[in-house]
């Protein structure tokens, strides 16, 4: 078969902050750079563009974050970077080899360097309820809010953990909709203790502030250390039950707890670092909760273990959106540098400067990420028929029986039950069927990860096999008879 | 280190299909015994492969084995406890050209005088059992015992089983050497505490593709090929296919399961060695392989791909099995290398069992002393 592999320099996989960022400075140290990204414009989840034919009317008052991403979309097309929007990358190999499709068929790329910046899934605890319609994430939430200005419902209970809770909140009032209230696992004082990290981001103090005074105007109740317990479905749209919990998120026994009418539920327990390519490459990973979870060893520039493959962004462990921009420049800087494109002392001269302005933001992030990390008493908490892996309709029950019977590791879960084996891969239920199995005697070192594997975003058959004949295809030597 | 005693009968080195059947068949017959693993039971090509219980691919001279080995499938829950999800369903072997057919009439007639009840049928009769294949089908080869199982499931079921069955199993725990002597075999292994040591009147190697460093150990020299063999399996899609498909040349295989997922299999080769295990799949080979699969049931090319893995294949020098007594070893036995060997591996355990507690084999053993310094093909 015809194989036609281009090279390239740098291949970025991700136009968030970081892939972007890191596009334009790979550019200006002369690379030559194909980004990739599977929606139709750069952005990613914080700086979302909108969907294609839509615009913004000219007269509306636009935030700082509108403005960072209109400004990083107008500089990606004017730098000469390979852009190839609405295509998924499906597969890497070991050669860094990486296969993409897109709406004009598939293409095979050889790239010298390979920047993967593909930020995080959100994380959802699960408890009863959690697949009912109406319930979404805090980023599907997100989503719907930036790219449209959509209500996630009427009436929302906003529940969770992190600063997504109050940009959710937030942003659903100031689109006219309704929060019947905001649950946070976290305490008054655990934000407090956060503040600190905040000194050097006045900007973001002052918004949260503004945000906390602008939902206690709307008269939004603030549920601290409180947790969504059930979720049910009536007539007029969800019966959410919340309780009161302690610090590691378990119901307090004895606790408050109430009822909550809403037609939507938006909740999100965190993020967790996607690693699906550096886990399809057997990078070396190590857990890191006050991170997300499960992260590839990276150095302060984002080399992996891996020679050529680097990591930026808030895959390579939480630090915001903030960060990532630096840190995707860093990591563009070092493939430069290691690619023998710039000098040594030109790398170390503008990596200063590049360290000087992540870490402020950086901090601010790992703080916010110190209070999204998961929390064990939640994890404990799950009731025994709640659906875990919702791919395969795994209850925890499930889980629990098989580690019962000897299931030790991820793997082993994953054959025993199919937790993990749907079409997410294990993406959503992943980090908590690990803390799960975990709990069973084991830490989440022993208990480890599932095996990557391709394809990294689905692929349908007709997509991967192009128009043929049978003669086309290849017919091995027949197996002996 | 006191000396110790051999506290087993019989230790089972390798833990997949072959090693742990030989294990349930030992104990069954009276025998104190072991299975040690470097991992959990059964996720090497014991858990990982297709699952294809299907006389059409197995070697013509291995039908005897592998239909006594597929009724012990179906019937898993019965012996094992635990069931494999193991369903019966007839499997076709098509040709879409010329060449194939002769091919398929061949291989049918070879397997046919061995017994298995496979017959050439014309394309419209193989569209009436199986409406989805591709319309430019020339004929088929059919064979009423077929089917397949869920592979994933075999490490549990053989796991409920050995404990049910009081066989101490130790997963994760790689052995690094074995000594010989006239009293028996010192198993020397990692352990969460360092390296430790079993002792056993019998040592059993059923380490798969590793066989041949397992027989280097005891210092005999039998190579063994790897082959590197790419899976893919789909999202769960509308009922597409209700038999197992191959091809002519034995390179696909494909089946339906009940949760709507198909598998696509069939030996295309992969990027791996016995050292790294299966590394990546080789795209070009992907192609290849979706391609066939998309041809034969034209209703695929819609399916997505959820996932894609390798398993690794043993092949001796003739592509016969290895089972039976290490030679010059005594007390030394070794089970594996059947090709296609997730089909017939619970029968291969049982017929060395028998062996070992000194019955006769249902069936004879695959003398492993034939393959002293056999040259492999191609090598």
């Amino acid at each position: 078969m015809a194989e036609d592999v281009a090279a390239v320099d740098l291949l970025i996989v991700g136009a968030g902050p970081a892939g972007s960022n890191a596009a334009l400075r790979a550019r200006a140290c002369g690379l030559q750079v194909l980004l990739v990204d599977e929606n139709h414009d750069a952005g990613g989840q914080v700086y979302r563009p909108l969907p294609a034919g839509f615009s913004r009317s000219a007269d509306a008052s636009q935030s700082a974050e509108v403005r960072a991403g209109d400004g990083l979309r107008v500089a990606l097309r004017s730098a000469g970077v390979d852009c190839r929007f609405d295509h998924k990358v499906w597969n890497i190999g070991a050669d860094l080899r990486t296969d993409l499709i897109g709406p004009g068929g598939s293409t095979s790329w050889r790239p010298r360097a390979l920047l993967i910046a593909t930020g995080t899934t959100e994380r959802v605890v699960p408890f009863k309820g959690w697949t009912l319609p109406g319930v979404m994430g805090l980023a599907a939430a997100t989503i719907l809010l930036k790219s449209q200005n959509m209500l996630p419902g009427r009436r929302t209970v906003v529940a969770g953990s992190g600063p997504l809770l109050l940009a959710v909140a937030h942003g659903i009032v100031k689109a006219g909709g309704e929060v019947a209230a905001v649950v946070d696992l976290a305490s008054r004082g655990e934000w407090l203790h956060a503040l600190p990290s905040l000194a050097g981001r006045p900007d973001l103090l002052w918004q949260g502030l503004l945000w906390q005074a602008k939902l206690r105007l709307a008269g939004v109740p603030m549920l601290y250390r409180h947790g969504v317990r059930t979720v049910e479905t009536t007539d007029g749209g969800l019966r959410i039950q919340v309780d009161e919990v302690d610090a590691t998120g378990h119901p307090l026994t004895g606790g408050e707890c109430r009822t909550i009418a809403a037609d939507s539920l938006t909740v999100g327990h965190g993020l967790v670092p996607g690693t699906d390519v550096t886990r399809l490459l057997r990078a070396r990973h190590r857990y890191a909760p006050e991170r997300g979870g499960w992260i590839a060893e990276t150095d302060v520039d984002g080399r992996t273990s891996i020679p050529g493959l680097y990591l930026a962004g808030d895959g390579a462990g939480i630090a915001g959106a903030a960060a990532a921009g630096a840190h995707g420049e860093l990591a563009a800087l070092a493939c430069a540098a290691d690619l023998g494109r710039i000098g040594s002392e030109t790398h170390l001269l503008e990596r200063a400067s590049l360290l000087a302005a992540w870490s402020r933001p950086a901090r601010v992030g790992r703080a916010m990420a110190g209070l999204m990390a998961l929390r064990d008493g939640a994890v404990a908490a799950i009731a025994a028929n709640t659906v875990v892996c919702r791919c395969e309709d795994v209850t925890r029950a499930e889980i629990d029986a098989a580690a019962t019977e000897g299931a030790r590791d991820l793997n082993q879960l994953k054959a025993w039950t199919r937790c993990g084996m749907g079409p997410c891969q294990g993406r959503t239920c992943g980090d908590v069927a690990g803390a799960l199995l975990a709990l069973h005697g084991g830490s989440r070192e022993s208990v480890g990860c599932f095996t990557g594997r391709a394809p990294l975003r689905p692929v349908s058959l007709a997509e991967v096999a192009g128009d043929y004949t049978y003669a086309d295809i290849p017919i091995p030597k027949a197996a002996p008879l | 280190m006191n000396p110790i005693a051999n506290a087993y009968d019989a230790i089972v080195i390798g833990g997949g299909v072959m090693g742990c059947s030989t294990a349930l068949h030992l104990a069954q017959g009276g025998m104190r015994v072991a299975v040690l693993d470097r991992g959990p039971l059964c996720r090497e090509a014991s858990g990982v492969n297709a699952g294809t219980l299907t006389l059409h691919m197995t070697r013509a001279a291995l039908v005897p084995y592998a239909m006594r080995a597929w009724r012990m499938w179906m019937e898993a829950e019965q012996w094992l406890g635990m069931g494999v999800l193991a369903t019966h369903v007839p499997g076709l072997t098509l040709a879409f050209t010329e060449g194939e057919c002769e091919l398929v009439e061949l291989r049918a007639k070879a397997r046919r005088d061995y017994g298995a009840p496979i017959e050439v049928i014309s394309s419209a009769r193989a569209r009436q059992i199986e409406p989805g294949i591709h319309p430019a089908l020339l004929k088929a080869g059919y064979c009423e015992i077929d089917g397949f199982a869920s592979a994933y499931l075999t490490g549990r079921a053989f796991r409920h089983a050995l404990a049910r069955a009081g066989v101490d199993v130790l997963e994760n725990r790689p052995v690094k050497a074995i000594d010989s002597d006239d009293g028996g075999h010192t198993v020397r292994f990692d352990g969460p505490d360092g390296t430790s040591v079993l002792r056993a009147r019998r040592v059993v190697l059923a380490g798969g593709v590793w066989i041949e460093n397992m027989l280097g150990w005891l210092g005999v020299d039998i190579p063994i090929k790897v082959l590197i063999n790419q899976l893919i399996v789909t999202e769960r899609i509308r009922p597409v296919m209700r038999t197992v498909l191959s091809v002519a040349n034995g390179l696909l295989s494909l089946k339906q399961f009940a949760n709507g997922t198909v598998l696509i299999g069939g030996g295309w080769q992969g990027e791996g060695d016995r050292l790294r295990g299966g590394v990546e799949a080789r795209p070009q080979n992907l192609v290849g392989n979706m391609r066939l699969a998309a041809y034969a049931v034209p209703a695929l090319a819609e399916a997505r791909v959820a996932r894609i893995w390798l398993g690794l294949e043993a092949e001796t020098a003739d592509a016969m099995p290895i089972v039976g007594e290490v030679p010059g070893v005594p007390g030394a036995y070794v089970v594996g290398s059947a090709h296609s060997g997730y089909t017939s591996g619970p029968f291969m355990g049982r017929i060395l069992a028998q062996h070992m507690l000194g019955q006769t084999p249902d069936l004879p053993l695959f003398e492993p002393a034939r393959l002293l310094g056999m040259p492999m093909p191609g090598a």
